[in-house]
């Protein structure tokens, strides 16, 4: 499988803090790997280091071969992502904010696109609405649009189902594992609902401390140590890490 | 460059000045405004002064310091509405590069501080009969050294803002005034004590406001010094890039793009 995504060795560190510390891991095409860790594990970190926003102190990260420290536009151009954090800004409308999106990932046949992806993300009838107004499922849905519109090799979703009822999750995780499935790239998911996680994700990546703790299948890897389920595996993970052997991760 | 890109940032100013009467009256009832009171205050003295036309020395000052002015706030609302709108994290993390981004706001800064200009122009020539034929060709440099200057202060101010977080915002608005006394927009430079035309000599409106009375007074423009104050002015648009520059790689490498709202990482 060929990799859309190449952390190696990856560290960041503020002042004395390791925040993330050597992770090394990748995404292959048409995978889409969940990125799992309790609070200030480093997962968004990580995420916010792929993105370029943030430094890492040593470590290299590669998007389709691209070293995104030094072809970070290149990289970039092939990559996107939504989350709960970052939302659309409010005082422009849908249709608005998606060109203007469209026009900086360079998007061809722009209009046909933002047609199709009003369409998909059951957003038509809020073309020339203002984000603010929106529901906060109506904004994620937004934000996964504006993420799908350059039809990214890397998708990084940040909890993109953190304010979702369950019927509109459900639609959403549908839309990205089809995404992951005849698309041209593979995601990189966060999430805190382990049914979700179990479900949508062929990989899982645990993330404790900064360190990669576990790496697996996310149905088998309950089983391997011990637990019934993802959630009691994360519970471990979260409040006893040092149970889990770190030499599991592959 | 990608011009797509930086017309993207452009195409968003565009669509929040259109969509909001509070961001299109600030284009032009400011300077408007001001046209109308010095209108007034240049015709009394005019009344009160022995042949002295006070018109093309105030009303012409105040127009081309607002037009400085207007370019400078130009930049930094651009850069402002990304702030307000907390939206760093979707557009930093796109392939625009920090040279497309800044270029967009410049551009961004033409179009709005054009609106200004072209309303001051109107009121100041049809209203107060300020004649631009004055001050001739002239008139060109004068303008440019302006827009020169206050794209570079513009930028300067922006990444002050990033450095400091959005609350310092408010050490961007009083700038202007704070570099007015400097620059002799009423008065020669020779008002001033010595220590303050050395400032004086650093910045770039000091040569233009101090050409525009010399052709009022009837005598001829240093090129040598309106070059001199050009050159300024551009290598000050250098020296703010490379300020901007390097607060945005700080900005990444502490972290403080992704947190921008808590202002300081400590």
């Amino acid at each position: 499988m060929p990799q859309v995504l190449s952390v190696v060795e990856l560290r960041k560190e503020y002042g004395n803090a390791v925040a993330v510390d050597a992770i090394t891991f990748d995404v292959g095409r048409n995978e889409i790997v969940g990125l799992l860790g309790p609070n200030g594990a480093g997962k968004t970190t990580t995420i916010s280091m792929i993105l370029g926003i943030l430094e890492p102190s040593s470590g290299g990260i590669y998007i389709e071969g691209m070293d995104v420290a030094t072809n970070r536009s290149q990289a970039l151009q092939r990559t996107n992502f939504a989350a709960v954090y970052a939302p659309l800004p409010g005082n422009l409308t849908v249709y608005q904010n998606l060109r203007i999106f469209g026009l900086i990932y360079g998007v061809r046949d722009l209009r046909e696109r933002i047609e199709a992806l009003l369409k998909q993300f059951d957003l038509e009838i809020f073309r020339d609405v203002k984000c603010g107004v929106l529901s906060s499922g109506e904004q994620t849905r937004l934000s996964l649009a504006k993420a799908m519109l350059n039809f990214p090799h890397l998708l990084l979703l940040d909890e993109p189902t953190a304010s979702l009822d369950p019927a509109t999750a459900r639609d959403i995780r549908k839309e990205i594992r089809e995404f992951a499935e005849q698309g041209p790239g593979g995601v990189l998911w966060t999430s805190h609902n382990m049914y979700e996680v179990q479900e949508v994700c062929d990989r899982v990546i645990f993330l404790s401390h900064g360190k990669m703790l576990l790496e697996g299948d996310p149905k088998a890897l309950p089983r391997e140590h011990g637990k019934k389920n993802l959630e009691e595996l994360f519970i471990t993970v979260a409040r006893e890490p040092l149970t889990i052997d770190a030499g599991q991760a592959s | 460059m990608n011009f797509q890109r930086t017309s993207a940032i452009v195409l968003r100013h565009y669509y929040l000045i259109r969509g909001s009467l509070s961001r299109v009256l600030p284009l032009f009832v400011w300077v408007a405004v001001d046209v109308v009171l010095w209108g007034f205050i240049t015709k009394f003295l005019n009344t009160v002064s022995h042949g002295f036309n006070f018109v093309p020395a105030f009303l012409g000052a105040v127009l081309l310091w607002d037009f400085f002015i207007r370019v400078m706030q130009g930049v930094t609302t651009a850069f402002f509405e990304d702030v307000w709108s907390r939206n760093f994290l979707n557009i930093f993390t796109t392939p625009l590069s920090i040279s497309e981004y800044v270029s967009g706001l410049v551009l961004s800064s033409i179009a709005t501080s054009s609106v200004g200009l072209v309303v001051m122009l109107a009121l100041a020539t049809t209203a107060f009969g300020l004649s631009f034929f004055v001050y001739g060709l002239m008139l060109c440099p004068f303008l440019l050294v302006l827009f020169l200057f206050g794209i570079a202060l513009g930028i300067f101010a922006i990444a002050m803002v990033l450095r400091l977080g959005p609350a310092s915002e408010w050490f961007v608005w009083p700038i202007p005034a704070l570099i007015s006394p400097f620059v002799g927009v009423f008065y020669p430079l020779s008002t001033l004590p010595s220590w303050m035309q050395y400032f004086s000599h650093l910045l770039p409106p000091s040569y233009v406001f101090e050409g525009m009375r010399t052709i009022i007074s009837g005598g001829t423009v240093s090129a040598t010094a309106l070059l001199w104050g050009g050159s300024l002015a551009a290598l000050y648009i250098l020296l703010a890039c490379r300020f901007f520059v390097h607060t945005y790689r700080h900005a990444v490498r502490t972290g403080l793009i992704a947190r921008y709202s808590a202002e300081t990482l400590s």
